[in-house]
C-alpha cells in the first residue's frame, strides 16, 4: 500500500491565481517548446529530403548496411516506454506513489535498452568505417554513401541526445517522487516530461521507416 | 523642496548585486538585458566606425583587407545576434509585458533568467571569437567558404546558436504570459498594441529560430567532421544553406521590425492624445507580417541559381509584405490627425521611424522586384535599405521607446533639451551615412569591398564623415541618460498622460507591479472617453 498522507503539498508560485492556472500555463509552454523542437528536426529532415532526391539509388543501396531487425527492435522499446511513460502519470493522479516509481523506473529501463541497441548499431557502423565523409573509410559501393551516414549519424545522433535528456529528466521525477512531491493535486512535471518522451518516440518512428525501410 | 519619502520599489527593494543575479523578477531582468545590449550596441558601433573609416579612401588606411573582412563580420554579427534581435523584446519587452497586461511577472521568471545567463553565455562564444581570429565569412556564414576558412566560424556560430536559444524561451515565456497571465477583463482586443506586437514576434522567434540552431550546428558539424551536406565538393548543396539560413533570418528581421511598430504604436496615441485609429487591424497586421515573413525568404536567393519559377514567386510574395506594414503606417498618420501632437523625444524618434522606415520599406519592394534585385544584388544599395529597416526603424523606435518608458523604469527625468538636440545629430548623421550609400549602390559600388575606384571617394568620404555626426549623438545621449541616473528629476507616476496599464502603478514599480490586480473594462487607449 502506498501512503496517501506522506506527499508534500505544492505551493502554487506567487504570480499564478490557482494550481488550474499553474499547470495550463506550464502544458501550453510544454506544447510551445516541443514546437520548436518539430522545427529544430524539421530542417534535418528537409536536408534528408533533399540528399534523398539527389542520390535516390545511393540512398536504397545504402539502406542494405543498417540492420532494420535492429530498428525494430528499438522502435518496440520505445513505443512500451510511451505506455509505461502513461501509466507512471496515471498513478500519480490516483495517488499511486510506488506505482509511479515502478513504471519510471520501466519508462527508463527502456530508455537504456534502446541506447544499447544503438550503441551496437553505432559500434558496426564505426568498425566498417561507415562515418560521414572525413572519416569514411569503408570501401564505398556508390560514390556518396558518405553523405547518407552523414545525415543517419545527425539525426539518429540529435535523436540520441534527446533519450539521454530524457532518461536525465525521469531520474529527476524518480529523485522527486521518493520525496512525495507528486499527488493527485499536482504531478505537473511528470506530465511535461511525459509529453516530452511522447515527442522523442514520435521522432523515432518517422527516423525508423527513413533510414531502415527505404525502397 | 522637499524630497517625498523614498518608496519601496522594485530597485531597491533588495539590495546588492547578488539579489540581482539571482532575481526571477522581469524588471530586474529586462534592465540587466537593457545593460548588455547597450553595450553590444556600442561594441558593433565601434566596429562600424573602423569599417567605415578604412573606407575613407581606396586602399589601405588602417586595416589589411583580411581585418576588413573580419570588421564587417563582427559588426554584423553583433548587431543583429547580440543586439537588434533582442534589443526591444528581450529589455523594453521584458519590462513591460507583465505590466502592461497587469500581471505580477511573465509565465516563467525562472526561464526568463535563464535566458538572460544564455544569452551572456552566448556572447562569451562571440566575444572569444573576435579574440580568436575572428570570423570574416559576414554575418550570414554561406557555404563552402565558411567551411574552408581558416577564421573561428566555429566559436562564433556556436555563440549564435546559444543565443538563438536565450531568444526562443523569450518568445516561449511571452507567448505563455499574453494567453495565460492577463488581468480580468483584459480582453485580446484590449490589449496594449506592443502586447500584440510582441506576440507576433515570439510566434516568429518560436517557429524560425530553431531552424538557424539546427543549420548552425550543421555548419559546425560540416566544419569538424565533413558531413558534406553544404559541401559541393562531397556532393552536397550550398545553395541548401542559404535556403536553411534565410528561413530563419528572414523571418528574423521582423523579429526584429515587429516590437518596434509596437513602440511605435504606443507613442503616437500618448503623444497625440488620441485613440488609436485601427486598432484592429494594426493588430492583425503584426500577425500578418508574421504569417507572409515565412513565405518570403527566396527573395535573398535571387542570384543564387534557384529555380526561376521559385524566384518569381518570392519575388511576387515579397510585395504582400509592404501591405500589412502600409496599414500600420497609415493609421499612425491617421492617428495624428487632429491629435494635440507633443514634440516630447519619444515623439521626435516616432517622426524618425515614420520617415525612414517608409524610405527603408520603398526601397526593400524596389530590391524584391526580381529584375532591379539582379542590378542591384549585392550593392550598398542593399546595404542602405535595410540599414534604413533596421536602424532607421529598429534603433529609432528602441530609442524612442527608452525615453518613452524611461522615467517608468528608472523613476527618473532626462533633459529634454539634450535629448532634442542628441536626436537632431541622429537624424543627421544617419542619413549622411546611409542616403549616400544609395547613392552609391546605384552607381554599381558592391558591398563588402575592400577598396574601391576613385571615383566612389566623394561619396565614401562623405558617408564616412557621417559615421561621426552619429557618433557625436550617441554621445550625447549616453551622457545625458548617465547624468538623468544621477541626478535627473524625480518623474511622477505617468509623466506623459498614458493610458495603459504600466502608467497606473508607481515609477519605478513595486516588485509586485500592482498593489491589487487591476481590473480591465475598456480599451487601451480610450482618450475620447478619459480627461486626461
Amino acid at each position: 500500500m502506498t501512503d496517501l498522507n506522506a506527499h508534500k503539498v505544492h505551493e502554487v508560485a506567487h504570480h499564478f491565481a490557482n494550481a488550474g492556472h499553474e499547470f495550463d500555463s506550464a502544458k501550453l509552454g510544454m506544447w510551445v517548446f516541443l514546437v520548436t523542437e518539430v522545427l529544430f528536426f524539421g530542417a534535418l529532415f528537409v536536408a534528408y529530403a533533399f540528399l534523398r532526391w539527389a542520390y535516390p539509388e545511393m540512398f536504397v543501396e545504402a539502406h542494405h548496411l543498417l540492420d532494420w531487425r535492429m530498428g525494430a527492435l528499438n522502435t518496440l522499446i520505445l513505443i512500451t516506454s510511451s505506455f509505461t511513460m502513461v501509466m507512471a502519470v496515471r498513478s500519480a493522479q490516483v495517488n499511486q506513489r510506488g506505482k509511479t516509481a515502478a513504471y519510471l523506473s520501466a519508462t527508463m529501463v527502456c530508455a537504456f535498452g534502446f541506447m544499447v541497441v544503438k550503441f551496437f548499431e553505432y559500434a558496426a557502423k564505426i568498425h566498417h568505417g561507415y562515418l560521414p565523409a572525413k572519416f569514411f573509410t569503408a570501401h564505398a559501393v556508390s560514390e556518396h554513401l558518405h553523405l547518407f551516414f552523414g545525415i543517419y549519424f545527425m539525426m539518429t545522433g540529435l535523436h540520441g541526445i534527446h533519450v539521454v535528456v530524457g532518461i536525465g529528466l525521469i531520474l529527476w521525477l524518480l529523485r522527486r517522487n521518493a520525496k512525495g512531491h507528486f499527488y493527485s493535486e499536482f504531478y505537473t512535471p511528470l506530465e511535461m516530461v511525459g509529453l516530452y518522451w511522447h515527442f522523442v518516440d514520435l521522432v523515432w518512428i518517422f527516423l525508423f521507416p527513413l533510414f531502415y525501410l527505404v525502397g | 523642496m522637499s524630497l517625498p519619502a523614498v518608496r519601496t520599489d522594485y530597485i531597491n527593494a533588495t539590495k546588492g548585486w547578488k539579489s540581482w543575479l539571482t532575481t526571477l523578477d522581469h524588471k530586474r531582468i529586462g534592465i540587466m538585458y537593457l545593460l548588455f545590449i547597450a553595450i553590444s550596441f556600442g561594441l558593433g558601433g565601434f566596429f562600424a566606425l573602423a569599417l567605415r573609416m578604412e573606407l575613407l579612401n581606396p586602399g589601405k588606411l588602417l586595416f589589411t583587407a583580411k581585418q576588413y573582412n573580419q570588421l564587417f563580420t563582427l559588426h554584423g554579427a553583433v548587431m543583429v545576434f547580440l543586439f537588434i534581435v533582442p534589443s526591444i523584446p528581450a529589455s523594453l519587452g521584458n519590462f513591460l509585458l507583465p505590466l502592461q497586461i497587469g500581471a505580477k511577472d511573465v509565465a516563467f521568471p525562472r526561464m526568463n533568467l535563464m535566458s538572460f545567463y544564455l544569452y551572456l553565455f552566448g556572447a562569451v562564444f562571440c566575444v572569444y571569437s573576435m579574440v580568436a581570429g575572428a570570423a570574416d565569412t559576414g554575418w550570414t556564414f554561406y557555404t563552402p567558404y565558411s567551411i574552408t576558412t581558416s577564421t573561428s566560424v566555429i566559436s562564433m556560430t556556436l555563440g549564435a546558436f546559444i543565443l538563438g536559444f536565450s531568444s526562443i524561451f523569450t518568445g516561449l515565456n511571452f507567448i505563455v504570459t499574453i494567453h495565460k497571465m492577463r488581468a480580468p477583463g483584459m480582453t485580446w482586443f484590449r490589449m496594449p498594441l506592443m502586447v500584440w506586437a510582441l506576440y507576433a514576434t515570439a510566434i516568429i522567434q518560436v517557429l524560425a529560430t530553431p531552424v538557424l540552431g539546427i543549420t548552425l550546428l550543421l555548419l559546425i558539424i560540416e566544419r569538424v567532421a565533413g558531413i558534406g551536406i553544404f559541401d559541393p565538393a562531397l556532393g552536397g548543396d550550398p545553395v541548401l544553406f542559404q535556403h536553411f539560413f534565410w528561413f530563419y533570418s528572414h523571418p528574423a528581421v521582423y523579429i526584429m521590425i515587429l516590437p518596434a511598430m509596437g513602440v511605435m504604436s504606443e507613442l503616437v496615441t500618448t503623444f497625440c492624445k488620441k485613440n488609436i485609429f485601427g486598432y484592429k487591424m494594426i493588430a492583425y497586421s503584426s500577425l500578418a507580417i508574421a504569417i507572409i515573413s515565412f513565405l518570403v525568404w527566396g527573395h535573398h536567393l535571387f542570384v543564387s541559381g534557384q529555380s526561376d519559377y521559385a524566384a518569381m514567386i518570392f519575388s511576387l510574395l515579397t510585395y504582400l509584405v509592404a501591405i500589412p506594414s502600409a496599414v500600420k503606417i497609415f493609421n499612425w498618420i491617421a492617428t495624428m490627425y487632429q491629435g494635440e501632437i507633443d514634440l516630447k523625444a519619444p515623439f521626435l524618434y516616432f517622426l524618425a521611424f515614420l520617415f525612414l522606415f517608409s524610405i527603408g520599406g520603398f526601397t526593400g519592394i524596389m530590391l524584391g522586384s526580381l529584375s532591379l534585385d539582379v542590378y542591384l544584388h549585392d550593392t550598398y544599395f542593399v546595404v542602405a535599405h535595410f540599414h534604413y529597416v533596421m536602424m532607421g526603424g529598429t534603433v529609432m523606435a528602441f530609442l524612442g521607446g527608452l525615453h518613452y518608458w524611461w522615467p517608468k523604469m528608472f523613476g527618473r527625468m532626462y533633459s529634454e533639451g539634450a535629448a532634442f538636440v542628441a536626436w537632431l545629430f541622429i537624424m543627421v548623421g544617419f542619413n549622411m551615412v546611409f542616403f549616400t550609400q544609395f547613392l552609391l549602390g546605384t552607381k554599381g559600388m558592391p558591398r563588402r569591398y575592400y577598396s574601391y575606384l576613385d571615383q566612389f571617394q566623394p561619396l565614401h568620404a562623405f558617408s564616412t564623415s557621417g559615421t561621426w555626426v552619429l557618433t557625436v549623438g550617441f554621445l550625447i545621449m549616453a551622457f545625458y541618460l548617465v547624468e538623468s541616473l544621477l541626478n535627473g528629476k524625480q518623474a511622477p507616476d505617468n509623466p506623459w498622460g498614458g493610458l495603459t496599464l504600466e502608467w497606473t502603478t508607481q515609477s519605478p514599480p513595486i516588485t509586485e507591479n500592482f498593489l491589487d490586480t487591476p481590473i480591465v473594462d475598456c480599451g487601451p487607449y480610450e482618450y475620447d472617453k478619459v480627461k486626461v
